[in-house]
C-alpha cells in the first residue's frame, strides 16, 4: 500500500506580531498571527485598508523583521523571538518570488533581461540565464515581446513579464500584492489561473493580498485580517 | 549584465547632456591648471630664451625682472674678461604700448647686441637681426609677420619684422619683441623733442644713453656659475644672479601670489565640481529609488546597488573630464594667456576627478543603501 504524502507546510507562522513606534505612538500592525500555508495551495489575504495585509506579506517575504513570534519558510526557521536569520537577501533570492500591484519592471531592461536579472543576481551564466528567461516568457505567452521595453508593454503583458521574473528563481513561495489590481476581469482570471497552475506544477505556495472580489473563488484558502489579527481562516468556498 | 550601463543607455540623451554640463565645469578646472602652469612658463620664457648662465645687474637689486636695474653699457666688456666667461651681452627691457589696427598692443622690447647673448636662440620664421638699426624680431603672439613694419618711438621710426619667435612673453603675458641694443637704448632714453628742448632750456645735463638693464653671460665648459658669480660679487658695484637663482626668483616670489590665487581658485572649483557631481549622483539615485527597492527585494546584494551608482558616477566623471580636456585642447589658442597642459598634470587631474566622483557618490550610495526593499511593495 502506498502512503499518501501530506503536503508540506511551506509557510508557518506562530504568534507573529509586528509593531511600529513605541509608547503613545506605538502601532500594532500584526497581533499574534498564526497560520500555515502548504505547497500547491493558493491563499488570499483579505481585509480593509490598515488591517495589516501588506505588513504580513512583508514579514513572510523577509522584508521586515517581526517584533515577536516564530516563522519558518520552506523548512528553515527565519525568525524565532528576536532571533532573525542573517542572510535574508539570499533567502528572498532563492526561495521567494514577488509579484507587485504595479508590475515594477526595471524600466531600463527589456522583457528578457527583466527576467534574467534574477539569474544574474544568482550568478547564473548569461547564456543559460537568457535561455531560461525565454522559456519562462514563452510559457507565460509573452515570448513574442521578449525584446520590448516595459514602457512598450500593455498592462497584461507587463504583469505576465513580472510573473515570469517572480518565477525565475523557481521559488517555493510566491507573494503577490494585488496582482490583478491593474487588470480587467478576464485578464485577472487568467493571471489567477496561471498562479494556481504554477502552485500545483512547482509545488509552491502562493499568497496573494487582494481586494478584488472577482478572484475570491480562485483561492484555496482565505485569511481575513482586521486590526492586525486573523479574523477568519478558512476555505474560500465559505467566503 | 551591467545594470549601470543599461540604465545609462535607457536615458542616454539626458546622461550625455549631464556629462556635457559637467565637462564645461571640469574644463574650467583643467584650464585653471593650464593657466597655473602657463604662468610659470610665461615667467620663465624670456629667461629660458636667453640661455644665460649669469645675470649681472645693478648693485643691491634683483633685476632686471623683479626690480629695475641700470648699469653702464661697458659693464659687458668687464664681465666678458672674467676668467670662465665665454661670452657676454648687454640687454635692455622696456614696456611699450601702442595702437595697431585699432587695437591696443602691449609689448616688451628687449634690446640686445646681435651676435652676443641676450637675443632669441630659436626663430620659427625669418632670420636674426643683421643690421644695426630698424630691424625687429617679434613673437608670434603680437600678430606680426615677417616683412611687416611697426612704428615705434618719439621719432616714429618704422621697424621691419625680420624674424618671428614663438611663446616668448613676459610675466604678465605681454608679447616680446627684440631689436638691436642701439635702437632699444634710443627708444628707452631719447626724449620727445618738446621735452628735450625744455631740459636744454633748464640747463640740465644730457642723460647718458649708454645704459643697459643687465649683462648676461654664458660660461665656458667646466666653469661653475656660482664660482664665477662670486668673483663678480667681490667687485661690490654689481649684483649677480645665476640662471637658477633668476628662475627661482621669478617663480617663487614674483608670480607666487598669482600662482597661489590660481591654485586656490582651482581647489575651490574642484570642491564645487565635487558638490555638483554629488548632487547629480544623488538626484540620479533618488530617481531610481523604486528600481533600487525592487532590486533589493528580489535579492540584489549591496555591491550590485553600490556598483550601479559608482559606475554611473565614474562614467559621468570620466566622460565629463575627457570632453572638458578635449575642449581645452581644441580652444587652447584662443585663450589670452598661455595654457600649458602637461601630461602629468592631466593624469593627476584625472585621478582627482575619479577620487571626487567616488567621494561625491557616497551621498547617493548612502541613500541607496537606506532604501527599504518594502518600498517596492508600496502601491
Amino acid at each position: 500500500m502506498q502512503a499518501v504524502r501530506e503536503p508540506q507546510p511551506l509557510v508557518e507562522l506562530k504568534g507573529i506580531s509586528k509593531h511600529f513606534g513605541e509608547g503613545e505612538r506605538r502601532v500594532d500592525a500584526l497581533r499574534h498571527i498564526t497560520l500555515s500555508v502548504s505547497s500547491g495551495t493558493v491563499v488570499g489575504l483579505l481585509g480593509p485598508s490598515g488591517s495589516g495585509k501588506t505588513t504580513l506579506l512583508n514579514a513572510i517575504g523577509a522584508v521586515i523583521e517581526p517584533s515577536e513570534g516564530w516563522m519558518k519558510l520552506d523548512g528553515e526557521v527565519v525568525y524565532d523571538n528576536r532571533w532573525l536569520r542573517r542572510d535574508l537577501r539570499r533567502l528572498r533570492l532563492e526561495k521567494i518570488g514577488f509579484i507587485f500591484q504595479t508590475h515594477n519592471l526595471l524600466p531600463f531592461l527589456d522583457a528578457t533581461d527583466n527576467v534574467a536579472v534574477v539569474h544574474y543576481l544568482a550568478g547564473l551564466r548569461r547564456e543559460e540565464s537568457l535561455k531560461r528567461a525565454a522559456e519562462l516568457l514563452n510559457y507565460l505567452q509573452v515570448g513574442h515581446r521578449k525584446h520590448a521595453m516595459p514602457a512598450q508593454l500593455s498592462g497584461g503583458e507587463a504583469q505576465r513579464v513580472a510573473i515570469a521574473r517572480a518565477l525565475a528563481n523557481r521559488p517555493r513561495i510566491i507573494l503577490a500584492d494585488e496582482p490583478t489590481a491593474a487588470l480587467d476581469s478576464v485578464r485577472a482570471g487568467i493571471v489567477m489561473d496561471l498562479l494556481r497552475t504554477l502552485a500545483v506544477e512547482q509545488q509552491a505556495a502562493v499568497i496573494a493580498v487582494t481586494h478584488d472580489e472577482k478572484i475570491f473563488d480562485r483561492f484555496d484558502r482565505i485569511f481575513r485580517l482586521r486590526d492586525g489579527r486573523v479574523e477568519d481562516d478558512g476555505d474560500a468556498a465559505r467566503t | 549584465m551591467n545594470l549601470a550601463w543599461r540604465d545609462i543607455r535607457h536615458k542616454l540623451g539626458r546622461f550625455l547632456m549631464t556629462c556635457l554640463g559637467l565637462s564645461l565645469l571640469l574644463a574650467v578646472v583643467v584650464t585653471m591648471a593650464g593657466i597655473y602652469r602657463g604662468q610659470t612658463a610665461d615667467a620663465l620664457a624670456l629667461v629660458e630664451a636667453v640661455k644665460a648662465d649669469l645675470w649681472v645687474v645693478e648693485a643691491g637689486t634683483h633685476g632686471p625682472f623683479a626690480e629695475s636695474s641700470r648699469i653702464p653699457g661697458d659693464t659687458r666688456e668687464m664681465v666678458a674678461r672674467i676668467n670662465g666667461v665665454a661670452e657676454a651681452g648687454s640687454v635692455t627691457l622696456q614696456n611699450v604700448q601702442l595702437e595697431r589696427r585699432g587695437r591696443q598692443l602691449r609689448l616688451q622690447v628687449v634690446g640686445y647686441e646681435p651676435g652676443r647673448p641676450g637675443g632669441p636662440v630659436r626663430l620659427v620664421a625669418g632670420r636674426a637681426i643683421t643690421r644695426s638699426h630698424y630691424e625687429l624680431i617679434a613673437d608670434r603672439r603680437t600678430g606680426l609677420t615677417v616683412g611687416e613694419t611697426l612704428r615705434l618711438g618719439h621719432k616714429g621710426h618704422d621697424y621691419t619684422v625680420v624674424g618671428v619667435t614663438s611663446g616668448i612673453v613676459t610675466l604678465s603675458g605681454d608679447s616680446i619683441v627684440y631689436m638691436s641694443l642701439k635702437d632699444a637704448q634710443g627708444l628707452q632714453f631719447e626724449q620727445a623733442p618738446p621735452a628735450a628742448r625744455r631740459e636744454a632750456a633748464r640747463g640740465a645735463q644730457r642723460t647718458p644713453t649708454d645704459l643697459v638693464n643687465a649683462v648676461v653671460a654664458r660660461l665656458a665648459p667646466h666653469y661653475q656659475a656660482a664660482e664665477v658669480a662670486e668673483v663678480i660679487r667681490r667687485w661690490k658695484h654689481l649684483s649677480v644672479l645665476t640662471d637658477e637663482e633668476q628662475k627661482q626668483l621669478l617663480t617663487q616670489t614674483v608670480i607666487q601670489r598669482a600662482r597661489r590665487q590660481l591654485g586656490l581658485f582651482m581647489s575651490v572649483l574642484t570642491v564645487v565640481s565635487a558638490v555638483i557631481i554629488a548632487l547629480i549622483v544623488y538626484m540620479l539615485t533618488m530617481e531610481k529609488i523604486r528600481e533600487i527597492a525592487t532590486l533589493k527585494l528580489i535579492g540584489a546584494p549591496e555591491r550590485t546597488i553600490i556598483g550601479l551608482i559608482l559606475q554611473q558616477a565614474l562614467l559621468m566623471g570620466v566622460i565629463g573630464f575627457v570632453i572638458g580636456t578635449v575642449l581645452v585642447y581644441t580652444f587652447n589658442g584662443y585663450f589670452p594667456r598661455r595654457i600649458v597642459m602637461l601630461p602629468e598634470d592631466i593624469a593627476m587631474l584625472f585621478g582627482v576627478v575619479v577620487l571626487v566622483c567616488l567621494v561625491a557618490s557616497l551621498l547617493g550610495v548612502r541613500a541607496a543603501l537606506r532604501v527599504d526593499p518594502a518600498e517596492a511593495l508600496r502601491g
